[in-house]
């Protein structure tokens, strides 16, 4: 899937169609979210602050998530640990916060924050390492970090002081644009986009798309991949102290679903699973949109139990309709190669 | 002067990397003998078979799936499935709930299939929402089916879940050895076999040579989704229980046998053999915790770990460097 652009298309053009192309998953993921969104407005139409606030809250463990895994599968990787270490981060904070004040919690969540990303650089160098598939490793590591997340806590427990919640949960400036929304975009504006912008995001990109070129164009492919990894445990510890925030608990079992989740939403997000395509706005509205959906079967009287097997219905569909585009297009293409060929003959 | 006949070593099990395997079993095993003398005998070899049969059964099927450079992760939700279809449908009689629980597994194998093969949906991804959708379904179906009667586990699928032949031999084991032997020849004699070698090894190769590779895809997971199906049952069987999460366990497990046992996840490269010895290794393994009466989250980092460590041991020794 990950085919370069041809070098020699010609820049410039009608740039607004080209960035509408280049962007047209996303955007469709952003019209996903809006008819969804417009449904929940219809079937609910007191809709207020409290309602975002609990959506926001709901979506940003998951939010932060596929921003993980997006990192990974950039890269060219996946990360099949990330729910396993967003648990070891959750009971962490939950058990080193408890009965403390607001500036321990913080420390404790700088801590997290920096164990989160070495959890994930270590990942990246045992795959880089024994050459073992991402998938087997992390599938591995999700059994240790697991293990390591019930050592720290055995049962769902603890706590983090008010404040330190307040981080996601409360409202800052208006009740209609809650902390957490806030929250969310700072972490990705002051982590993800520098790192796009540099080289390394250049090289982050290249590697994922193509190992060997990447190589071959001088780029440190190995640092590249580990670090892809370290930015996953990174966010992965963003989205554990989410779901402290929004639960206000630690619990060592509560990441597990998260893995598949984050995967269902960079794949609805437009991420390519191949790597070195997608970028992670997509992936956060797609959260929200799997946040949003089983919310709406409750409102709407649906057996809420439903939720998975829709979710599962949207991945597959979903991805079914964006193979199709390419599939077609490859088969003109084709056609027109096949024809060209016999004239030349 | 040694590390010469490291090479020839090194040589000889690049050749033959199953012996590494078998290796480990057998150090396994002693290990157990030396922590607990006295364990190791007729009774705890029958019952390792009979704990390894599920598993056994269900990295067949992911082998032949990852033979053709797929994964599919929706074989614990089969396995679940099929175990609770079979226990809450027994009040209607035997075959009927042992038919149904199959057909969970070939349906889902289908869906698995259509959309890997005709649809080129990464498998992955496809298996990811088979999964899902399957496990939803499970939950939506037990909420509505309780009132059907208690669930119970069929006679028959306790027989051949459980029961042994001269209080010794597991049934199940007739089971997996028939499956084993079936799954091992006919990779190896049959044209559909090599054909799934071919479709892993090289795509393309495949489709210029004229090879329909989607119907090759389509069997290969409906043929995964049908042994899901019959390890679900196998283990209902053992466990004499089904609830929601049974089959959940053997995800990592199902794919961890096949890669110590050395199939390239990137397919065309690999065989049952490995994944059946890989089976045994990672039951004996857990036996082994049970012995040491390790805490349970200190198992499942050990485990993890030794999987990672198997895996990267195999990965040296075959050479595979890719």
């Amino acid at each position: 899937m990950s085919v370069a652009q041809p070098a020699n298309r010609p820049l410039g053009g009608p740039s607004f169609r080209r960035l509408l192309r280049r962007n047209a998953w996303t955007l469709g993921t952003y019209v996903l979210f809006l008819a969804v969104f417009g449904f929940t407005l219809s079937i609910h139409p007191d809709y207020g602050p409290y309602e975002v606030r609990s959506l926001v809250v709901g979506a940003l463990p998951l939010a932060f998530c596929a921003v993980a895994q997006t990192c990974v599968v950039l890269g060219g990787g996946i990360d099949l640990s990330i729910g396993a270490m967003m648990a070891v981060a959750n009971v962490v904070a939950a058990r080193y916060m408890f009965h403390h004040d607001f500036q321990t919690a913080v420390l404790v969540a700088l801590l997290v924050l920096v164990g989160g990303s070495l959890a994930g650089g270590l990942n990246g160098l045992i795959a880089l390492r024994t050459r073992v598939p991402d998938i087997v490793v992390t599938l591995a590591m999700s059994f240790v970090w697991g293990g390591v997340a019930l050592l720290i806590l055995p049962k769902p427990g603890g706590g983090a002081p008010i404040a330190f919640m307040e981080i996601a949960s409360g409202n800052l400036f208006t009740p209609w644009v809650p902390n957490g929304l806030i929250l969310l975009v700072g972490v990705v504006a002051l982590v993800w986009v520098p790192i796009k912008l540099s080289r390394l995001g250049l090289a982050l990109y290249a590697v994922g798309s193509d190992r060997t070129a990447a190589f071959r164009r001088g780029v440190r492919v190995g640092p590249t991949r580990v670090f892809s990894y370290a930015l996953g445990g990174f966010f992965a510890a963003c989205g554990g102290l989410a779901l402290m925030m929004s639960t206000g608990i630690g619990s060592p079992l509560a990441g597990t679903i998260y893995t598949l989740s984050g995967v269902s939403a960079i794949v609805l997000g437009g991420v390519s699973l191949a790597g070195g395509r997608g970028g992670v706005m997509g992936p956060i509205v797609a959260a929200f949109v799997l946040t949003l959906v089983p919310a709406d079967l409750i409102l709407s009287g649906t057996d809420p139990n439903l939720g998975q097997v829709i979710q599962g219905c949207l991945i597959v569909l979903v991805v079914m309709a964006g193979g199709l585009a390419p599939l077609l297009r490859n088969r003109v293409t084709r056609k027109t190669d096949e024809t060209t060929l016999s004239a030349a003959a | 002067m040694r590390t010469g006949r490291w090479d020839v070593l090194q040589a000889q099990l690049r050749e033959r990397p199953s012996l590494v395997l078998v290796a480990v079993l057998l150090f396994l095993v002693l290990l157990i003998g030396v922590a607990r003398p006295g364990t190791i005998g007729g009774t705890w070899v029958a019952n390792t078979i009979l704990f390894a049969a599920p598993l056994g059964i269900v990295a067949a099927g992911q082998t032949l799936v990852m033979l053709t450079a797929g994964i599919d992760l929706s074989v614990a939700a089969v396995m679940t499935a099929a175990a609770y279809v079979a226990a809450s449908q027994s009040y209607f009689g035997s075959i009927r709930a042992v038919l149904l629980a199959l057909a969970v597994g070939l349906v889902v194998g289908v869906l698995n299939g259509l959309g890997v093969a005709v649809f080129r949906v990464q498998p992955l991804i496809m298996t990811l929402g088979t999964g899902l959708v399957i496990a939803g379904s499970l939950l939506v179906y037990s909420l509505n089916v309780s009132h059907q009667g208690p669930p119970a586990v069929p006679d028959i699928v306790r027989f051949v879940g459980s029961g042994k032949l001269l209080g010794i031999i597991p049934v199940s084991a007739f089971l997996w050895g028939a499956i084993a032997v079936i799954v091992i020849v006919g990779l190896r004699q049959t044209g559909y076999g090599r054909l799934i070698y071919a479709v892993g090894d090289n795509p393309v190769a495949c489709r210029l040579a004229g090879v329909r590779a989607w119907l090759v895809l389509l069997v290969t997971y409906i043929i995964c989704g049908f042994l899901s199906g019959v390890a679900g049952l196998v283990l209902v069987g053992a466990i004499n229980a089904a609830d929601l999460s049974l089959g959940d366990v053997y995800l990592l497990p199902s794919v961890a046998a096949v890669v110590i046992g050395g199939t390239s996840i990137y397919g065309g490269n690999g065989g049952y053999t490995g994944s059946l010895v890989g089976a045994l290794i990672l039951t004996v393994l857990s036996s082994l915790f049970t012995l040491l009466d390790a805490p349970d989250p200190l198992k499942q980092i050990l485990y993890g770990a030794i999987v990672v460590l198997l895996a990267a041991v195999y990965v040296r020794t075959a050479g595979d460097t890719r």
